[in-house]
């Protein structure tokens, strides 16, 4: 296991830039997860990661010597692809042991490596057949395998888990993260679902348009995203972003949210750091993620506050209930308990934690802060 | 009952399928007979002494049953002046279609893996270029080809018939190799990568063994039209050195004596043979491997 440093990676196709200068560091048996919509540039940065791909400018380091001009062969790196890739003209020990084989390991201890890792995986039963006979969890485990009696320096995940049913997913995605801990590797893993990247990383990269968003820990990027796409693409369900206002009213900042006939809702807001001040009677984007607005009236002085607001939908999911409320003309979320009593076209009163509320400027998109 | 309503469809019953049954059975039995006859005609000639054969019915059961012409076409029969038999020109033809089947073959497995999974600059337009090769004439090529292999000292060889056989034959094989890898997941050969191996671990561990269908229909396609080539024969080899087809037509066309059609029959059916029995044990690897696209992993 080692660590793993991007230094300014740049990829270009023709005209077209994939990856706009990415800097990420990680120290050894870190879980870092490439996450981003589809066309983000993950992809092409793991394979630049792998050497499957070559990047424009830029450096990769592994555990601080730079692997820019080796061949993937040589970099000790276990990739599992989305698809698994097994060979499928070899049968699943085969598969497992092809890598130590091309890499002239003796055959008693590739038959030792090959018992421990399907032992670990729970495919002892499986070594002998061949991929077209497993199923979509069995070929998982075995690409797994075959990644793991590597024992490389880092271990790259592309999407492996997309090809799963749901509940295979869960279990597969738990057991991965069970993996990481047992073995403490070092982990790159692309995904494009955001829900996998905050339960497995230690820590998140955040990628659009081939520019890194984010890089930072799971609570981080949940909860202090540095923008607007980070707020609105992490977290289930999305972070309520309204347009508003803010007022100077005296002593206190007022944020007013209100969109075409609707009428004005106003909270008054407790202390704000100097850079949220300085946008007092300016347009802003008031973001509050769905578990800080709760039913009913709060008392109080504290940073919790009470709006008026209709409901407009409620979607039970067992477990709590999202109600879509109207404020000000803006839809929010709110996450309620289970047993939340109001039905779509009713008024209720609802608390806000607006020690959870952040700010955004409306043009660039970036936290104020 | 109501297992067979689904297993059969309603179509094939009742009394009005069987007469239309009757009709398409009926058709395919007489023009696969019409199809059978000449074969048949050629057998049975073949196994009939000479004197029958000019007395009588053509289609006429053999009075009297002989191998004699078949003894006499593999090791007596005169082809041109030498009378020998047919059997060194059948072993010409041997020779001839192994070499330039596997050659082929091998080259143009290469070809397909390289333009398909080590794509570079202009790979496209190579591709292209080769595969203009499967629409050239084979008249055309006839005189630079004779002028090549006079250079390099394989005129009238069947190092040299193999030789144009493999050139001429690259075109197709590298096209059925490319289309059959270009649908081969990538991600087997970045796995291979990963896992250590280099361009020849991966196209003789990964590729190869799992090209088995293409492998066929390349060997099937190139044996059957090396087997049956006569213009190159013809142009490019002489007296011994012949290929098969070109020895049968030299039997035949004999102007000495009278002709001795059972011998000729029997030499015609020994030069088919080797093409029908490709047919019919590959024939179905044939349809399966033109048919597989993409390796299920």
């Amino acid at each position: 296991m080692s660590s793993l440093e991007l230094l300014g990676i740049k990829k270009r196709y023709g005209d077209s830039e994939i990856l706009k200068g990415i800097d990420i560091s990680v120290d050894a048996g870190e879980f870092l997860v490439l996450v981003g919509p589809s066309g983000c540039g993950k992809s092409t940065l793991l394979n630049i990661i792998a050497g499957l791909d070559t990047a424009t400018e830029g450096d990769v380091r592994i555990g601080g010597r730079s692997v820019r001009d080796e061949h993937p062969s040589e970099r000790d790196i276990a990739m599992v692809f989305q698809s698994y890739a097994l060979y499928p003209n070899m049968t699943v020990a085969q598969n497992i042991s092809f890598g130590m084989e091309m890499r002239k390991v003796p055959k008693p201890e590739r038959e030792r490596a090959i018992q421990d890792a399907s032992k670990l995986l729970q495919i002892e039963h499986l070594l002998g057949r061949r991929p077209g006979q497993l199923s979509g969890g069995q070929r998982q485990r075995v690409a797994m395998g075959r990644a793991l009696v590597r024992n490389p320096k880092i271990f790259l995940f592309d999407e492996p888990l997309s090809n799963l049913d749901a509940q295979l997913r869960l279990d597969m995605r738990t057991e991965i993260k069970k993996l990481h801990q047992r073995l403490g590797a070092t982990i790159v893993y692309v995904t494009h679902d955001q829900i996998e990247a905050m339960t497995l990383a230690t820590r998140i990269a955040v990628m659009r348009n081939g520019e890194l968003q984010q890089l930072g820990t799971p609570a981080e990027v949940y909860s202090e995203p540095v923008n607007l796409f980070v707020a609105g693409f992490m977290g289930s369900p999305r972070m309520n972003l309204a347009p508003g206002r803010l007022v100077q009213a005296g002593n206190e900042l007022v944020l007013e949210i209100q969109a075409g006939e609707q009428p004005k809702v106003a909270i008054a807001l407790p202390s704000q750091p100097e850079a949220v001040r300085a946008y007092a009677g300016r347009e802003i984007i008031a973001g509050l993620r769905a578990e800080a607005i709760s039913y009913g009236a709060v008392s109080g002085n504290g940073p919790r506050r009470t709006m008026n607001a209709t409901v407009e939908v409620t979607e039970p999911t067992g477990a709590d209930t999202l109600a879509v409320l109207m404020v000000g003309g803006h839809e929010m979320t709110a996450r309620l308990q289970p047993d939340f009593p109001l039905r779509a076209g009713q008024q209720g009163e609802f608390g806000i934690d607006l020690g959870k509320l952040i700010f955004f400027e409306p043009k660039g998109g970036q936290r104020i802060k | 009952m109501a297992e067979a309503a689904w297993e059969t469809p309603k179509m094939a019953r009742g009394r009005g399928n069987r007469w239309s049954r009757v009709i398409i059975y009926g058709l395919l039995a007489f023009f696969a007979l019409v199809y059978l006859l000449p074969l048949v005609v050629m057998l049975l000639t073949s196994l009939k002494p000479l004197p029958e054969i000019y007395a009588g019915n053509m289609i006429a059961l053999p009075q009297e049953w002989t191998v004699e012409p078949w003894r006499k076409a593999w090791e007596e029969v005169c082809v041109g002046l030498a009378c020998h038999g047919i059997k060194g020109y059948f072993w010409n033809s041997i020779k001839m279609a192994f070499f330039g089947v596997t050659i082929s073959t091998a080259i143009g497995a290469l070809n397909g893996y390289v333009l398909t999974k080590w794509r570079f600059r202009g790979d496209n337009l190579l591709f292209g270029l080769i595969l203009f090769g499967c629409f050239i004439p084979f008249q055309i090529v006839l005189i630079p080809m004779a002028t090549i292999l006079g250079k390099l000292g394989l005129a009238s060889s069947t190092t040299g018939l193999v030789l144009v056989h493999v050139t001429y034959g690259i075109a197709f094989t590298t096209l059925f190799f490319r289309n059959y890898y270009a649908v081969f997941p990538d991600e087997l050969v970045k796995a291979a990568m990963m896992d250590g191996a280099r361009f020849w671990a991966i196209f003789f561990r990964i590729l190869l063994p799992s090209s088995g269908p293409i492998i066929a229909v390349s060997m099937i396609w190139q044996f059957t039209n090396i087997w049956n080539d006569f213009l190159f024969g013809a142009s490019f080899s002489t007296g011994e050195s012949a290929p098969m087809t070109v020895a049968l037509n030299n039997v035949v066309n004999t102007s000495t004596a009278e002709r001795e059609y059972n011998v000729h029959m029997a030499a015609a059916v020994i030069a088919a043979l080797p093409t029908l029995l490709v047919y019919v044990f590959g024939g179905r690897y044939f349809v399966r491997g033109l048919m597989a696209g993409s390796v299920k992993g």
